[in-house]
């Protein structure tokens, strides 16, 4: 697997075929419907010199002869909307009634839907078009069947709610045309005209997602729902220290538990831990999930807690902030910072921190999986990457890939950590042990004691300006604990990738910048959490560029316009060290341009209170950061409240992520994103001593609940035809600086480090 | 293990279970009422809110032993089609994101409008402090709102 899967390369659109299945194809789709018409989409996935890896069908479209169109979504869903933005976008091409669309969710198989790994906020980026095409060529195939039908030309007829029509009044069902189209050849992809933006009733406007009234009735199927006979429940009691290892184990006192059945130790990777492998353990495997958790409790088990049982995350930032002091690993250059300061009028040296933070998906990681005594094994799995899972289970248990189906449920939220497919092998091993169908279940502890963390960071900026007080020089130290580290304990810096996510690409006009990390270890797993290293790099340079902007005596939206080039595609050509990887994508096909970061930061101010600053206890702050190819800008309001703790009453965000696909669930990822960053601002740090996670629940590890939540946000999107981009991630950088911002002006405070405290 | 019987969506359910085992597993794993989730086990999150006797409480402190002859209403209880004045607000409202913690933010919704038919922001903030990690508050606030709106004489009985 690539270390940075939301790094990968995106580039597939161009190349996508729409096809008409083989029968043997279509016997292999038995989710959907055994007549009518099926349309495959293929999508060439290029490597990353750009030869051709997979060419593989990724998604069906079916029409039955009694109108049902079938949609797969192949991508997982875990709350951005995904599984209704994709087929929403065929179901609009087609002339489909989506009211009786049915939506049915794609396994997990590379052969049959090619990349289905969820995240790094790329689905829409990179499906819209092959989506369209899909939908566009059953629409032109219809169409010439109706006219043929009818003895007029095509061009006299269109599509709607699931129906062709034609300029002279007549209408068939599409149910009534399927028939004659089993033996049509696909129409060139010359041929095929995709409708303009304009005629589109779907794509552009409000759409609810698929799922609402499963949810908010309880259908909604989630990882830990699926039942299946026989089926037992393990919960595992893992190393509490990463790389511990069991020395022996008592299980009397456990099975002496009613319900307990079996108890099996799971053997852990080590050190490094690696992204895909179970960390070591000691399993209960019970008739139901309470006798499993108090089968666990009666444990009794000897560590051997290894090397890191002496690491603590406190002491580590401090080892990380003083590293800062010295010269790093550069990373980029432009100009000469070291003689800018030398000839500065004024330095301003500040320092960041941000801790550790767990994803704490509401779900915790469950997964049910059936071997059989055929060595066939049948996984149920709340998976954003279920074609790693699928490998990950092969690998351990030395399986072909082609005696493992894997489903994908819903996701009780996701943000990196359903990636990681540690809890889907400890379930498929476990229900090879027990001869069973096993569902092994996390708890809360579990989940913050064992996730893959958000790395803790330091950072420390030197920003100078010259004797005329212009902005001369920017000198960024960054270093954190790399996401590859978990995989390879010789990655001792961020990988260019991680440097890429907000650091590296530092847009502003400054004639001198170096921007420098350093070493730190993994000593515990590091992961990707929504929005990645984005999060402390927007944090610290937009609360750096507030600091600037105040000591040149300018608002710092003026101050921010007045470095950033009017109209210019930056290429950091010939000063970035490595690669930049540009979330995947060519700076060609996705550029990075300064006129539409200005486009965000014009509207927000606009939208919101900007210019009326501070009054009657209110503080706005602001800051803006383009990640994932979409460009945000955020101004938060706070005040005091009657308890001296900070209320945000409005929120404003102004994104443009190119065309607006669904764009109620922009503004939903928008509200949620701010929400989420909150927590990440102002309640959640995870620390760790003798190598052990000290929050054990979320008394510990907190979220905000309504009380402390931004009571409105206000989504203003720009309107756009640039290419779509995607939106789950880009919320969340921009909010934290802008909140810690306007608390400085609430309180008069700087915030240095993260959770703020006030 | 002990038998119990307890009446769950209006109907009595037999089940032979550790008298300490929370009523969420024995909803979960016994009579598969799934909608009703786990979420952190220690009665914090919320995502396992229930109806006991028309109060929301959260199953999963809740020892099966405790239930006696009180009513327990799931969310696959609340409305006989889905169509409680709270379940049609979040419906068209569109509040959920991931969509797991939202049963649990629905019967502790339809709990408030029983004791109090208009709630203000801050009363829905101060009685529902169900975590929802997505962030869906703000349409949270909003669904409640217009569920006390169109509940009618719903929240007067």
């Amino acid at each position: 697997m690539p270390k940075f899967p939301f790094l990968k390369n995106k580039e597939s659109e161009n190349k996508s075929k729409v096809f008409i299945p083989s029968r043997r194809e279509f016997l292999k789709i038995s989710t959907l419907a055994s007549g009518g018409f099926l349309l495959g989409v293929n999508f060439q996935c290029s490597g990353p010199k750009g030869e051709l890896v997979t060419f593989a069908p990724n998604v069906y479209l079916s029409i039955d002869s009694d109108n049902q169109v079938t949609i797969i979504a192949h991508r997982s869903e875990m709350g951005t909307g995904i599984r209704t933005s994709l087929p929403m976008i065929v179901a609009d091409e087609l002339g489909a009634d989506w009211s009786k669309v049915k939506i049915v969710q794609a396994e997990g198989d590379e052969e049959k839907y090619g990349d289905q790994n969820t995240d790094g906020s790329y689905s829409v980026r990179m499906f819209y078009e092959p989506m369209r095409k899909a939908g566009a060529t059953a629409r032109h195939m219809l169409i010439a069947a109706a006219a043929e039908k009818w003895g007029i030309n095509a061009s006299e007829c269109a599509t709607e709610n699931g129906q062709v029509i034609s300029t002279s009044g007549k209408k068939i069902n599409f149910g009534d045309l399927v028939e004659g189209l089993k033996d049509k050849q696909i129409p060139d992809a010359t041929t095929i005209t995709l409708k303009g933006f304009s005629s589109y009733k779907l794509i552009g406007k409000d759409i609810a997602i698929y799922d609402n009234k499963d949810i908010a009735t309880g259908k909604a199927v989630f990882g830990a729902d699926v039942d299946l006979p026989n089926m037992q429940i393990a919960v595992v009691r893992r190393s509490p220290v990463v790389g511990a290892k069991v020395i022996s184990y008592n299980d009397a006192k456990a099975m002496a538990v009613p319900g307990v059945n079996r108890v099996v130790q799971i053997e852990g990777a080590g050190i490094p831990p690696g992204l895909d492998k179970p960390l070591e353990g000691v399993a209960v495997i019970a008739d139901n999930t309470w006798a499993a958790m108090k089968g666990r409790e009666a444990l009794e088990i000897e560590w051997d807690l290894g090397e890191n049982q002496t690491y603590s995350s406190a002491k580590q930032l401090d080892d990380m902030l003083k590293s800062t002091t010295g010269n790093g690993q550069v990373r980029r250059e432009r100009g000469n910072f070291n003689a800018a300061r030398q000839s500065a009028g004024k330095v301003i040296e500040r320092t960041y921190l941000a801790p550790f933070y767990a994803h704490a998906t509401l779900e915790p990681p469950a997964a049910i999986a059936d071997f059989r005594e055929d060595g066939s094994c049948e996984i149920w799995a709340p998976s954003q990457h279920p074609q790693w899972a699928r490998q990950a289970v092969a690998d351990a248990l030395q399986m072909d890939l082609d005696q493992i189906k894997m489903n994908v449920t819903l996701l009780g939220g996701g943000f990196g950590r359903k990636s990681k497919p540690d809890f889907v092998v400890e379930a498929a091993l476990l229900s090879k042990s027990a001869k069973s169908p096993v569902r092994v279940q996390w708890t809360r502890e579990d989940d913050l004691h064992h996730d893959f963390f958000h790395a803790q960071s330091a950072q420390r900026i030197k920003a100078t300006l010259d004797k005329n007080g212009n902005f001369s020089g920017w000198n960024h130290h960054t270093v954190f604990p790399a996401i590859g580290a978990t995989a390879s304990a010789a990655e001792l810096h961020p990988s260019d990738g991680e440097l890429g996510l907000g650091c590296i690409d530092f847009p502003f006009e400054v004639p001198n910048i170096r921007i420098e990390t350093h070493e730190s270890k993994a000593h515990t797993r590091i992961g990707w959490l929504r929005s990645v290293s984005n999060i402390h790099h927007a944090f610290a340079i937009n609360c750096m560029l507030d600091e600037i902007a105040e000591t040149k005596g300018m608002d710092p939206v003026d101050f921010i316009l007045d470095i950033l080039p009017e109209n210019k595609d930056l290429d950091f050509a010939g000063e970035i060290k490595g690669d930049f990887s540009n979330y995947g994508e060519p700076l060609e096909k996705f550029p990075w341009n300064t006129k539409r970061l200005r486009g965000v930061i014009e509207k927000v101010v606009q939208e919101s209170d900007w210019n009326k600053m501070v009054s009657d206890g209110k503080a706005v702050g602001f800051a803006v950061h383009k990640s994932f190819l979409t460009y945000v800008a955020c101004i938060v309001e706070v005040t005091n409240g009657s308890n001296g703790q900070i209320i945000i009453p409005d929120v404003h965000y102004a994104v443009d992520c190119g065309i607006g696909v669904n764009t109620d669930r922009i503004r939903s990822q928008f509200e949620g994103g701010a929400q989420f960053a909150t927590s990440l601002a102002m309640s959640s740090a995870i620390t760790l001593e003798n190598g052990q996670v000290q929050q054990n629940n979320f008394d510990g590890y907190q979220i905000i609940r309504m009380p402390q939540s931004p009571k409105k946000i206000h989504v203003h999107i720009i309107e756009s035809m640039e290419k779509p981009t995607g939106v789950g991630e880009p919320p969340v950088p921009p909010y934290i600086p802008a909140l810690c911002n306007a608390i400085y002006k609430l309180t008069g405070q700087r915030i240095y480090q993260l959770p703020i405290k006030v | 293990m002990a038998k119990y019987t307890i009446e769950v969506n209006g109907k009595s359910r037999e089940v032979d279970v550790a008298p300490d085992t929370p009523l969420l597993w024995v909803l979960r794993d016994e009579l598969n009422l799934v909608g009703t989730k786990y979420g952190c086990g220690v009665a914090q999150c919320g995502a396992c809110t229930i109806h006991l006797d028309g109060e929301a409480v959260r199953s999963c402190v809740l020892p099966i032993s405790s239930i006696a002859n009180k009513k327990v209403i799931t969310i696959e209880g609340l409305s006989e089609n889905g169509d409680h004045p709270v379940q049609k607000a979040w419906d068209e409202v569109d509040v959920a994101q991931c969509g797991y913690c939202q049963a649990g933010q629905v019967m502790a919704a339809a709990a408030l409008l029983k004791k109090n038919p208009n709630p203000s922001d801050e009363e829905i903030a101060s009685s529902m402090t169900n975590i929802c990690r997505c962030g869906t508050y703000v349409r949270i606030r909003q669904a409640v709102h217009m569920a006390a709106e169109k509940g009618g004489t719903l929240w007067k009985g």
